[in-house]
């Protein structure tokens, strides 16, 4: 593709720098000889370019067949990927959650189906796949795999409001055994913290209604605004492009509009010492 | 010297004679420097844009600013700048190309004219309401709906389209009744200037294209003011039913905005090549199949929905195919320069770089036909740089063409030839500098409008290079609008035909009279100027069938 338009491009520079170069105007030169077209040449540049764009059409026809998955496939997905406002959530068939961080075995191609939740994204990871349009109200089906285990990088490919910027995920291909505990774990229920500050912190979490809008159980599939956070210790990245450490939690919990202004999270209004029992409990999510 | 002087006509300056005139030439003069205007405040915005993306995390706007700026700059440039430029040029020359006196309704052309200022305030007072709007220039449901553009930038934007729509659809009306019905005797369709051609061929053009977007506009007005539902897939709307009626308005739109330069350029090179246009006929037809194609590739602006492959694959022929008429155009424009004695003026230097560049530009719409690609470099900044060589490389390159053409007849007075070539190098060099380096973003996967990206290796340099070559850019658009003052004020007297050009217009005076030709040429061919200046060779004897 890129050398044939390299070619093309090629050609008419050549055309057009001989030309200049060439008939230059002259001093006193007589005027040129009146040319009004030619026939031959005229359908010789017609029909070479139809036939180039035939080829071209007959490969991207092959090619569409090859990568594309099915638009309306006889199986169930393996993994239901939506995009939110600004993140994106991985529901997997037996029932595991994950957010922004989404694992898939290596060598074994996943059925994955693509939507959204309020404005449409697009999901695109440039190394895997195929980009698919995520628009509310609809479907679309893609193959994810990677031939080789690692961390891809994704991001949103429409434009989907103030932090489309953001709405970066990672996809982490891991050999087959690795996978199957990762996806057993993340169905369960995290375990609830049993003493201490993260027993306070949990308390908070339902009296401060943090629950409104998250879910910390993967069976709890009620649609919330924000993303669940079971497991959400076991993350490495906290909205996308942030290191989730201790601090970094603390913070996105009081301040988060610092962080991705225009987040559907508003910045609470916390006490120091509620900061740190909430930001206890959610580290004890594994 | 008695005081007994009546005006033969109505005055033809003080404000308000060119508020209430109904002279094309005014008219399309207006229509010119309100373009203009746009054009700087598109770029201030293009400026903006640049400056944070100059380097990565900037915090120069937030990124509910930059949302907005980015919207405005896609709709000032389309709608304010390059729509009504071509529109004006075609009203200040179409008369005066086929020997007419004015355009066929001189008042709905002043109607026309005050729609488009009346859309381009009521865009701008948005700022003054609350905020701009901020979904894009193509306005994606449900990104556009109130429940996630909750000020009222996005309904100004959709009322101001629609003023803006409607005096388009009344100029295009007005090409139509005036080309068919008032050239100059001898003036066949056959005969027709290529500028004059495209404008009439354009002209249908946006009699099919703009009412889908008027239609559209009123469904997001009433989703958004009156709670209908045809756009929110909460209750059963459909976001991808937005999407076909803006691309089927919108594909149509980007030939509408390309076949005036076509036309343009179609004029110059000949002029210049001091040869006529090679294959008249075969550029003429291009344009009628460039035309009738443009209706039906809508779908490859939306080949990252999931629609179908069948579906996909017929959109993919017919946008593979539209090439086809395109590359035609080059090679006859670059066919007319062989054999020709080329003279390098400022004009002509800006067409040929038009040649070059849209090529390239033309190339990399080629890689969005072909599926696959589609599929990794849709919504990338390889899309920005592709349409940018088209619009700039392509529309904007051949408007400065022609205002360094043109110029002289609406003006007297000759542009300036040193200030034109520091103004085409700083355009040429800026132009590439900022948009080449794009291609390679989009292919490193960078997204289009994020206000800001991460400190990935090669996206700061190839930012800083855009962004350093959009300055150079900039400056190089500023010595236009010096030159432009400049010569108005100081500039050799241009006469009436200062060129050795061929057709009608180069035999008005320079600016021309108010009823434009005391006489009008006798029309025997395709360059009326050339069968009287060259008796012993007419043209009317040598064209023949071509």
């Amino acid at each position: 593709m890129l050398i044939l338009a390299a070619v093309i491009f090629a050609l008419v520079a050549v055309l057009v720098i001989y030309g200049i170069v060439r008939y230059r105007a002259r001093d006193g030169a007589a005027l040129p000889t009146q040319i009004f077209g030619s026939r031959k040449a005229e359908i010789t540049w017609t029909v070479i370019p139809i036939v180039i764009v035939t080829v071209l059409f007959v490969f991207t026809v092959r090619t569409m067949a090859f990568v594309d998955a099915p638009r309306e496939p006889a199986d169930q997905p393996d993994v239901t990927i939506t995009g939110h406002q600004w993140w994106w959530e991985a529901r997997y068939a037996n029932g595991a959650v994950a957010v922004q961080e989404i694992h898939i075995p290596v060598g074994r191609r996943l059925l994955a189906r693509i939507e959204a939740a309020d404005v449409i994204h697009d999901f695109w990871v440039p190394q895997l796949a195929r980009k698919m349009d995520a628009v509310p109200g609809r479907s679309g089906y893609i193959w994810l795999e990677a031939n080789a285990p690692g961390t891809y990088e994704g991001r949103c490919s429409e434009f989907c409001g103030m932090q489309h910027a953001w709405m970066h995920f990672t996809v982490i291909a891991e050999p087959e055994p690795q996978f199957s505990a990762w996806l057993q774990r993340q169905a369960e229920p995290p375990r609830e913290p049993e003493a201490g500050l993260p027993v306070v912190g949990g308390r908070l979490f339902r009296e401060e209604k943090c629950t409104d809008c998250h879910a910390v159980s993967a069976t709890d599939t009620q649609p919330r605004k924000g993303p669940p956070l079971a497991h959400i210790a076991g993350r490495k990245l906290l909205g996308g492009d942030i290191p989730n450490s201790p601090a970094n939690l603390a913070r996105w919990t009081v301040n988060p509009q610092s962080i991705k202004p225009g987040n559907r999270m508003p910045n609470q209004r916390l006490s120091n010492a509620d900061t740190l029992a909430l930001t206890a409990y959610l580290e004890s999510l594994r | 010297m008695s005081g007994l002087a009546i005006p033969a006509d109505p005055p033809r300056s003080g404000v308000l004679a060119w508020i209430s005139t109904v002279d094309h030439k005014q008219i399309g003069i207006l229509y010119m420097l309100t373009s203009l205007f746009f054009f700087l405040v598109g770029g201030l915005e293009a400026m903006a844009m640049r400056a944070q993306l100059a380097l990565p995390n900037l915090k120069f706007l937030s990124p509910e600013t930059y949302d907005q700026i980015f919207t405005m700059h896609g709709t000032t440039m389309i709608f304010l700048v390059v729509m009504p430029v071509l529109i004006g040029f075609g009203i200040y020359l179409v008369p005066l190309m086929i020997g007419a006196s004015d355009m066929a309704f001189p008042r709905l052309n002043n109607l026309s004219y005050w729609l488009l200022v009346a859309g381009g305030f009521l865009l701008y007072v948005s700022f003054l309401t609350g905020g701009a709007p901020d979904a894009g220039w193509f306005s994606y449901a449900p990104l556009s709906e109130k429940t996630y553009s909750t000020h009222s930038g996005m309904d100004y934007w959709a009322l101001s389209l629609l003023l803006l729509g409607t005096g388009t659809i009344a100029s295009a009306v007005n090409f139509v009744v005036t080309i068919a019905t008032m050239r100059a005797p001898g003036m066949t369709i056959r005969r027709l200037p290529l500028f004059v051609w495209m404008t009439l061929v354009n002209s249908v053009l946006i009699l099919f294209a703009l009412p889908a977007l008027n239609a559209a506009l009123v469904m997001l007005l009433s989703d958004r003011l009156l709670a209908g539902h045809f756009f929110d897939p909460a209750h059963g709307g459909s976001p991808v039913l937005w999407q076909h009626y803006f691309w089927i308005f919108g594909h149509p739109e980007v030939y509408i905005m390309i076949l005036p330069a076509f036309g343009m350029i179609s004029e110059i090179i000949p002029v210049f090549s001091r040869k006529p246009i090679f294959g008249y006929r075969f550029v003429a037809t291009s344009t009628l199949a460039i035309a009738f194609l443009s209706y039906g590739v809508w779908v490859h602006h939306m080949f990252a929905v999931s629609l179908g492959r069948l579906f996909l694959s017929v959109f993919a022929a017919s946008s593979m195919l539209i090439a086809v008429p395109t590359g035609v155009k080059i090679f006859s424009w670059a066919a007319t320069m062989l054999g020709g004695s080329v003279r390098f003026t400022t004009a002509m230097l800006f067409a040929v770089a038009f040649l070059l560049e849209f090529t390239i530009g033309g190339l990399s719409g080629l890689a969005f036909a072909t599926v696959p690609v589609d599929w990794q470099l849709t919504d990338t900044y390889f899309v920005v740089a592709h349409f940018h060589f088209v619009l700039f490389g392509g529309t904007a390159f051949a408007l400065f063409a022609a205002s360094y053409y043109w110029f002289p007849k609406i003006s007297g007075r000759m542009l300036n030839e040193t200030l034109g070539r520091c103004n085409f190098w700083m355009v040429v060099i800026g132009f590439n500098m900022t948009f080449f380096v794009q291609h390679f973003l989009g292919l490193l996967g960078m997204p289009r409008r994020v206000y800001t990206y991460p400190d990935l290796p090669g996206w700061g340099a190839l930012n800083m290079i855009s962004t350093f070559g959009a300055v150079i850019l900039g400056l190089g658009a500023l010595v236009f609008c010096a030159n432009l003052v400049a010569s108005l004020a100081f500039g050799a007297v241009a006469g009436s035909d200062p060129w050795d050009a061929w057709t009608l217009e180069w035999a008005a005076d320079s600016p021309p009279r108010a009823d434009n030709f005391e006489t009008v040429p006798v029309v025997r061919s395709r360059r009326p100027l050339w069968d009287l200046k060259h008796p012993e060779l007419p043209d009317w004897a040598a064209e023949g069938g071509s």
